[in-house]
């Protein structure tokens, strides 16, 4: 359980709104992530622009994920047996704690000291980095990102590009320090050229490797990963043993459906047509590739979210963090505000829900509801409608508690559906207000000081008093006697 | 055609000038409108903000006083959205199989003001006359939700002396997101500075939408940095103007 807790110390610290505005004081941080996600996002928009049936393969992609977890059980199965039947390993683990034990036992069976990483979240989900550390096994990330975050005790902000949030100044700076090349040149040939000095040796030398996985393919048994550097290109076909970790729910049907998500994935997530390097291999194969392939599938709180019809959508994801790139508020915070492996819309919808609720649980609250992740998402995962069903969860979970149900939040939103269930107490309401404002109004008529939860509002921005007359009031005097004359628009009973 | 105007809460109480406006707007164009003084609210902002439970009987509510309806006009594409949205899901959530029927029967009858002129009654120009340099903010809702597209830009367009201002960033959100400004005041606001500097690029004098919550949130800001630019709703802007008054 130790390894866990380490991993719970490094994410979930603090809440989202805490979290966020310590980052938008980082001027630098910001620039950086507004100006990367500025350039995808553009990217993106041209090569989608490109496809005039974009429509209807998002359609396809939610549609093949979406039947995938109705019967994941199923696919699941039958890719434990193709995999088997090609001659790889296929392990189960529940939790965190089983698939590192797995991986973990693994490695040292092969008595290997070091192992070679392709950029995988779910290894940082289940904090297996500091696992192997903890039992002697260094790590060595080979995705250039994943390398600056690992070389500067960084943590990931980003699923697609972990290390977004830095800039190449920063980058040449701790090559320079870890490394050890004070005379690093700056531009980014020099740093590309540093970092592969620095991997190179450790491909030829190494002879166990961990992946994650895009997809896994039931009907073949096979895997498939997509990645632009060619890093995963070796760790997949130069070691002797390969080690992936994929969460169960990214398996897929059928080869064929490949056909979809090579076109939507690498389009959604780095704004190119087809990525540099699409591996998908099946098995073992003497003399070709690794002589051992182990595939760890994971579960560590996916199912609960199966069973929620509401939410089950979240799992459709293939984190291609388009929804990242899209967001306004992960424009302003970066991807650390979220304290989570998982950043972004999908990031505040997922997170909360593989802890069982129990962590991240202002993140579902951590957006405008704009609906902009919904728009690229391509496949289609309603992330708005999630965010919203999840805020129905905490809400009815804080409201069973003292402290949920006296507080001011629940109090005041309670008073509010108490008025608004009926007109003339709305209307009543109405003139309370237009009276009981004018000690916060100032002699501009604006209201620049609200107080308790109200107060973040008027830090910021004026807010008009309340016009002496309502609507109602004026229709009732103006255009009821007159204009209108069915029985219902008379004066309200009481007003 | 007679026009059933739903107001909204919010505009009922801080914007009486939209809802004057919109009345003055249809009546122009010769329609009978009529206002149901027993309407309070759309359930907006309790589902949103999580309260689910709490807003069913605010949407009951609604329904119970439109269903009958002949048309339904709202000044508010986030209500609207609401209603289009989130209505059928909670009627569902409630387990009230006459709710859901009342709910079915009753969305296709319920438009966004301007989505009301355009397409029901195919009109863009309704006579204004406004002559401002006006920027056209594009609410969240109104573009990812009801899908307006340039049906808002089309009836500015008619306006005469409307000098129509390009916005940069036009699909980003202004931050306001109802209870979102509150829970998190500085993000909101991050993202309110950004929109208000797209605001002030364009050198408008009034920024207009189809949302009078959008508008108060950047109104908020403008108004404490003393910009002097205003914000009017799009009905305002629709109801200005000589011409149009000779016309009715």
């Amino acid at each position: 359980m130790s390894e866990i807790q380490v991993h719970a110390t490094e994410w979930n610290r603090q809440d989202f709104p805490v979290a966020a505005k310590e980052l938008l004081e980082n001027s630098q941080t910001r620039k950086n992530v507004q100006h990367a996600t500025n350039v995808i996002q553009a990217k993106r928009n041209k090569v989608v622009a490109e496809l005039p049936d974009w429509e209807d393969l998002r359609e396809a992609g939610a549609q093949v994920r979406a039947h995938t977890l109705r019967h994941l059980d199923y696919y699941l199965t039958q890719f434990e047996e193709n995999c088997t039947r090609a001659g790889g390993h296929v392990h189960w683990a529940s939790d965190a704690t089983e698939a590192n034990r797995i991986i973990l036992g693994l490695v040292q069976q092969h008595q290997a000291k070091e192992v070679i990483k392709i950029k995988t979240m779910t290894s940082e989900e289940i904090g297996l980095n500091a696992h192997l550390e903890a039992h002697g096994v260094q790590p060595i990330e080979t995705d250039l990102a994943e390398l600056i975050i690992q070389l500067g005790k960084d943590r990931p902000s980003h699923f697609v590009a972990p290390a977004l949030h830095v800039n190449k100044e920063q980058v040449r700076e701790m090559f320079k320090r870890e490394m050890h090349l004070p005379d690093l040149g700056d531009q980014p040939v020099d740093l590309a050229t540093a970092a592969r000095n620095y991997l190179r040796e450790k491909y030829l030398r190494i002879k166990v490797a961990i992946s994650g996985g895009n997809f896994l393919i039931a009907d073949t048994g096979g895997m498939c990963i997509l990645e632009s550097e060619g890093n995963g290109r070796m760790c997949l076909t130069l070691p002797d043993v390969l080690i992936s970790i994929v969460g169960i729910e990214k398996v897929i049907p059928s080869f064929r459906d490949l056909e979809i998500f090579l076109q939507t994935v690498p389009r959604s997530a780095t704004g190119e047509r087809m990525n540099p390097y699409n591996s998908t291999w099946c098995g073992v194969h003497p003399g070709d590739g690794p002589k051992e392939f182990h595939v760890v599938l994971l579960d560590n709180g996916r199912s609960p979210i199966l069973a929620d019809k509401e939410a089950r959508q979240t799992l459709q994801c293939v984190r291609c963090a388009a929804c990242l790139n899209v967001c306004p508020v992960y424009h302003q915070t970066g991807g650390h505000a979220y304290e989570s492996v998982y950043a972004g819309p999908i990031g505040a919808i997922l997170t909360p829900q593989l802890h069982s609720m129990e962590e991240g649980r202002s993140l579902p609250y951590a957006s405008s509801l704009c609906g902009a992740c919904y728009q690229v998402c391509p496949v289609k995962i309603n992330i708005p409608e999630v965010l919203i069903h999840l805020r129905g969860k905490v809400v009815r979970e804080d409201q069973a508690t003292f402290a949920g149900k006296f507080s001011l939040w629940n109090i005041g939103m309670q008073a509010a559906a108490f008025l608004l269930k009926d007109a003339s107490r709305l209307a009543m309401a109405e003139r309370v207000g237009q009276v009981g404002q004018k000690v916060l109004v100032s002699k501009n008529g604006f209201i620049e000081w609200m107080p308790l939860m109200l107060s973040g509002w008027t830090q910021t921005r004026d807010l008009k008093a309340m016009p002496a007359q309502s609507f109602r009031d004026w229709w009732a005097q103006e255009k009821a006697p007159y204009a209108d004359k069915s029985k219902r628009s008379g004066t309200i009973s009481n007003g | 055609m007679r026009v059933s105007l739903f107001i909204t809460c919010y505009n009922d109480a801080l914007f009486p000038e939209t809802g004057k406006a919109v009345v003055r707007v249809l009546e122009r164009l010769g329609l009978e409108i009529e206002f149901r003084p027993e309407q309070t609210c759309c359930g907006q902002m309790h589902w949103n903000t999580g309260y689910l439970r709490e807003a069913v009987p605010i949407i009951r509510h609604f329904v119970s006083v439109y269903r009958d309806a002949e048309t339904v006009v709202i000044p508010s594409s986030s209500c609207v959205s609401m209603m289009r949205d989130h209505y059928l899901k909670a009627a569902e959530m409630a387990g009230d199989a006459k709710l859901v029927a009342e709910i079915e029967s009753l969305l296709p009858r319920i438009y966004e003001f301007s989505e009301f002129l355009v397409r029901k009654l195919g009109i863009e120009d309704v006579g204004a006359s406004y002559p401002h340099k006006v920027t056209y903010h594009a609410s969240c809702h109104s573009m990812r939700s009801l899908h307006l597209g340039d049906i808002p830009i089309r009836l500015l367009k008619q306006v005469r002396g409307l000098d129509l201002q390009p916005i940069q960033n036009m699909q980003e959100c202004c931050g306001f997101g109802g209870t979102f400004s509150i829970k998190n005041p500085d993000v909101s606001s991050a993202m309110l500075a950004d929109k208000v500097r797209c605001v002030l690029n364009t050198g408008a004098e009034v920024c207009t939408a189809v949302d009078n919550s959008c508008l108060m949130h950047l109104y908020g800001s403008l108004h404490r940095q003393r910009t002097f630019v205003r914000t009017a709703h799009i009905a305002e802007i629709l109801a200005s103007g000589h011409e149009a008054e000779a016309r009715s």
